[in-house]
């Protein structure tokens, strides 16, 4: 196991380090400079501006720079923050986005799961369909849609739960964000689950357990589980990525400080090293969670162990 | 072709949405940038040709969302030929010639495929500023990864045929071959994977347009109606509600119909 | 001695696109301690006979008629009923190894989850007990294989692992479903010839269902031959294998080739194509592919009469 994770590794460094330079060479080529923004500076202060940022600098002298910095964890200043420097930036917002985010990969797989296992027992009854209904609305209608309404709903017109803002600590703001991160994921594991529990239920090997008199729900657990979560294994790196996606409208529209915000507001302000600080970040934790969900997939089917 | 009930229904919604969109303006006496002082952020009426209420700055709703479910159409149409014809031209030459190519061609598409290729347009746009030319190709840069290597597959499977080897004794050159004998032998899963695209390349351009990255002012798209409407919520919900709802529904029937073509084609023998 | 099994009017339908009569009013019965054969082309009825017995059927499926296991009703019985026979008293070993052993589990655990679920044992106490059955089943390293995943093993070995997993309750009856169709001939021979032992070993009562005569004919005492979802002879093994009095059978007997005769010019086969389930006729279904056949088999169904020892159903049985 310990060889097959290495194997995995060594090949996500490269593509790591090539996000880094071709974020950083694009940047580069940009038309204009991150100063263009503000009013036309002095042509003194723009080459002081341009010495203090250290873009004065050969690109290869600059590149390596950032590299060295990148390794000590040290994205560069914001641009636009000027007090703050991106690290920082990150630091202080990545915790909201990580709570909001895992939450609502944690409620996808365990509502995501039982919900496609129950529809793929009842297939073509009442229940499944309802199931399958669910899951093509999840699907297709994204977070920046669903969460203004729940916010419609539940918010101005029931007064159940605050619309927008943030308390530290406190989960009643985190309620409709995280039901809104949640919903796609969780409909895509459900149809997953669905789908190949279906395949594993019609197979050889369910009927051979199910001719060893097992009671149904050990059948279903040790024999019939296993196989259908491959799928949703495979499904998991894309998943963070959907909900890495809707953090940046969630955090906008609910006014959550993490660093989904930060991207957008970035973003709209031109501030050229936070978003790609932001970019690298999110690259690397989706490089992460591809080299996890391998691992998994690993011990989920030992044939993938003994050929590799 | 007929597809089970739900699709048949959901298409013909689709259509007649479609329909609206298109006609819609001519039922409408306003424009899309037309400012009604008189009628600011009003609600839905009858009475005075506002039939879906006005926003913020008095512009009629219903214009302004026909008109953002068009906008939203286009891109998505064009993009996904744009992603179509990349991903299928791609797929088939890395198919088509093998080897070393194949090997580097399709490292590429793995590489790219385990990036979060959203964040990278976002910088893009960061970059070189909001032009509609970048939007397309930035959108339709999203959905033709799948597309070549599903194409990939099909043409390596096509390749080995007899007709293909006739063609290449007939001193047929590359291009030739790849053109009009693999490309038409490999667009049934295509057509399969085009259902999916288009309606994730129209979430995709209301999602960019929702963060403002998208279309700009005065053209409206769904998704900037919908960021609107999520700024005035608590005084004037139609605002939200109806471009919404709109873009809701024009999402839920695309992929239901989707599903019911991919459903019929999977039971052709 | 009352019967292990009794199967009475048996029938099977599957209720899809159309109506399709898989099992048609099929009775049997196996003695303590008896070996049955049922031999029968693909599509006779022969396994969906005793997957329905056993209540594996899917959902689609219906049936009706009686099934008694040492005196107990159990067609259509609550899932509760079944499983305390399932496996214990009542084992039934699948064809294709391959797919029918659970890829993610290993041997031990598939083994030992048998005892543990019946016998009330702890994992570890079955596990041993598992073991003991590997050997008894001729698997060699049997401490190292109670280890692997199925995929590690030949599909010889995975049939053993079947056969050790039907046994280890000792069961009242085992139910072999095609057990050497997936294997190469040679270890075909080694699988009949464990599963002579064991019989003499344990006791157990055997249903071997096979497409291949030969391998029924080396074990079984009595022998049910069926077509079309019905039983159209049963007879003692012997007296069937010399003198069949069905058609059918008779056919069946020359496609086996004789190792001693003379070098043949073709295989022998039967001509024709079994007949469409949805589609039942009036008359024999064997009539198409029949040499014997005349209008009377056409137009009127034979019923399974008594005939000497055994029972056959045909308007013309052959002489003895």
């Amino acid at each position: 196991m310990v060889r097959y994770f290495l194997k995995r590794l060594a090949g996500a460094i490269p593509t790591l380090l090539a996000i880094v330079t071709l974020s950083f060479f694009l940047m580069r080529a940009a038309p204009g400079g991150p100063f263009d923004r503000e009013q036309t500076l002095p042509p003194e202060i723009m080459a002081n501006l341009q010495k203090a940022y250290g873009l004065d600098q050969p690109l290869w002298v600059q590149y390596g720079r950032y590299l060295r910095a990148l390794a000590h964890g040290d994205f560069g200043p914001s641009f636009k923050y000027k007090d703050f420097s991106v690290t920082e930036l990150i630091r202080q917002g990545f915790p909201v986005t990580l709570q909001i985010g895992s939450m609502a990969l944690l409620l996808a797989l365990s509502l995501g799961i039982p919900m496609g296992t129950w529809a793929a027992l009842h297939q073509d009854t009442a229940a499944d369909y309802a199931t399958m209904s669910l899951a093509v609305t999840g699907i297709a209608i994204p977070p920046f849609v669903v969460l203004p309404f729940l916010g419609l709903l539940f918010g101005i017109y029931l007064h159940w739960l605050p619309v927008a803002g943030w308390e530290p600590g406190s989960i009643r703001y985190l309620v409709l964000p995280v039901i809104a991160l949640t919903l796609p994921p969780l409909a895509v594991i459900a149809r997953l689950t669905r789908g190949s529990m279906l395949e594993a239920l019609h197979s050889n090997y369910l009927r051979t357990a199910l001719a060893k008199g097992l009671p149904l729900r050990t059948v279903i657990l040790r024999h019939a589980l296993r196989p259908a979560l491959t799928p949703v294994a495979g499904y998991l790196a894309p998943a963070v990525a959907s909900i890495m996606t809707g953090s940046l409208v969630v955090e906008s529209i609910a006014g959550l400080p993490g660093i989904g915000r930060y991207l957008v507001q970035g973003a709209l302000n031109r501030d050229y090293t936070l978003v790609m600080g932001m970019v690298i970040l999110y690259s690397a934790l989706l490089i992460a969670m591809g080299l996890l969900v391998d691992l998994l997939y690993a011990w989920l089917d030992p044939r993938v162990r003994f050929d590799t | 072709m007929s597809m089970n009930r739900g699709a048949m229904i959901a298409l013909w919604i689709l259509l007649g949405l479609v329909a609206l969109s298109l006609a819609g303006p001519w039922l409408n006496p306003n424009t899309i940038d037309a400012l009604d002082w008189s009628h600011v952020a009003s609600s839905p009426a009858l009475a005075n040709a506002h039939w879906f209420g006005t926003d913020r700055l008095g512009r009629d709703l219903f214009v302004r969302t026909l008109e953002g479910t068009r906008m939203s159409l286009i891109v998505g149409l064009v993009a996904s030929a744009v992603s179509l014809a990349v991903g299928v031209s791609y797929g088939a030459i890395c198919g088509y010639f093998g080897g070393r190519t194949d090997y580097w061609m399709m490292r590429i598409v793995e590489i790219l495929s385990g990036l979060p290729l959203i964040f990278f347009v976002i910088f893009l746009t960061v970059i070189f500023g909001r032009s509609e030319a970048l939007l397309f190709v930035c959108i339709g840069a999203v959905g033709w990864l799948t597309m070549a290597r599903i194409v990939r597959g099909q043409t390596l499977s096509v390749r080995r045929r007899e007709f293909i080897e006739a063609a290449v004794a007939s001193g047929a050159g590359p291009g030739r071959i790849i053109a009009r004998h693999i490309i038409p032998n490999v667009l049934g899963p295509v057509i399969v994977y085009a259902t999916l695209t288009v309606p994730q390349i129209i979430l995709f351009e209301s999602f960019l347009s929702f963060l403002g990255l998208g279309v700009q002012e005065p053209h409206a798209s769904l998704g900037t109606l919908i960021a609107e409407g999520a700024v005035e919520m608590q005084g004037a919900p139609w605002i939200l509600l109806v471009p919404g709802i709109f873009l809701a529904v024009l999402l839920l029937c695309l992929n239901i119909v989707g599903d019911g073509l991919r459903d019929r084609l999977a039971q052709e023998p | 001695m009352p019967e292990v099994l009794r199967i009475e009017q048996l029938t099977i339908d599957f209720l899809s696109a159309e109506r399709i009569a898989a099992v048609r009013e099929v009775s049997l019965q196996v003695s303590p301690g008896e070996c049955l054969g049922i031999v029968g082309e693909s599509g006779s009825g022969k396994s969906q006979t005793f997957m329905g017995a056993l209540g594996l059927l899917p959902r689609s499926a219906r049936a009706t008629g009686s099934v008694r296991f040492e005196g107990r009703e159990i067609l259509d019985a609550p899932r509760a009923v079944l499983n305390k026979i399932r496996g214990s008293r009542l084992s039934m070993v699948f064809q294709d190894p391959m797919s029918s052993l659970t890829p993610h589990l290993r041997i031990g655990t598939q083994l030992a989850e048998v005892l543990v679920c019946h016998r009330g044992m702890s994992w570890r106490e079955s596990e041993l007990a598992a073991l003991r059955m590997l050997d008894r089943v001729r698997v060699p390293e049997s401490k190292r294989r109670l280890r692997q995943y199925p995929h590690q093993l030949s599909g010889g070995m995975r049939q053993r692992v079947m056969i050790a997993m039907g046994l280890l309750c000792e069961p009242a009856l085992m139910i072999a479903d095609e057990p050497t169709t997936a294997l190469d001939v040679t270890v075909q021979a080694q699988i009949i010839d464990l599963l002579r032992t064991l019989r003499h070993e344990y006791g157990t009562a055997f249903v071997l269902i096979s497409h291949d005569l030969a391998v029924v004919g080396g074990l079984a005492d009595r022998i049910l031959v069926m077509y079309a979802g019905r039983v159209v002879e049963s007879a003692a093994a012997r007296d069937l294998l010399r003198r069949p009095r069905h058609p059918y059978t008779a056919e069946l007997l020359r496609c086996v080739p004789d190792l001693s005769g003379p070098p043949l010019e073709r295989m022998p086969s039967l001509p024709g194509q079994p007949p469409d389930a949805a589609q039942p006729a009036a008359g024999c279904e064997f009539a198409p592919r029949c040499p014997f056949a005349v209008e009377l088999c056409r137009a009127q169904r034979p019923p399974l009469r008594r005939l000497g020892p055994g029972e056959v159903a045909c308007h013309f049985p052959l002489p003895s």
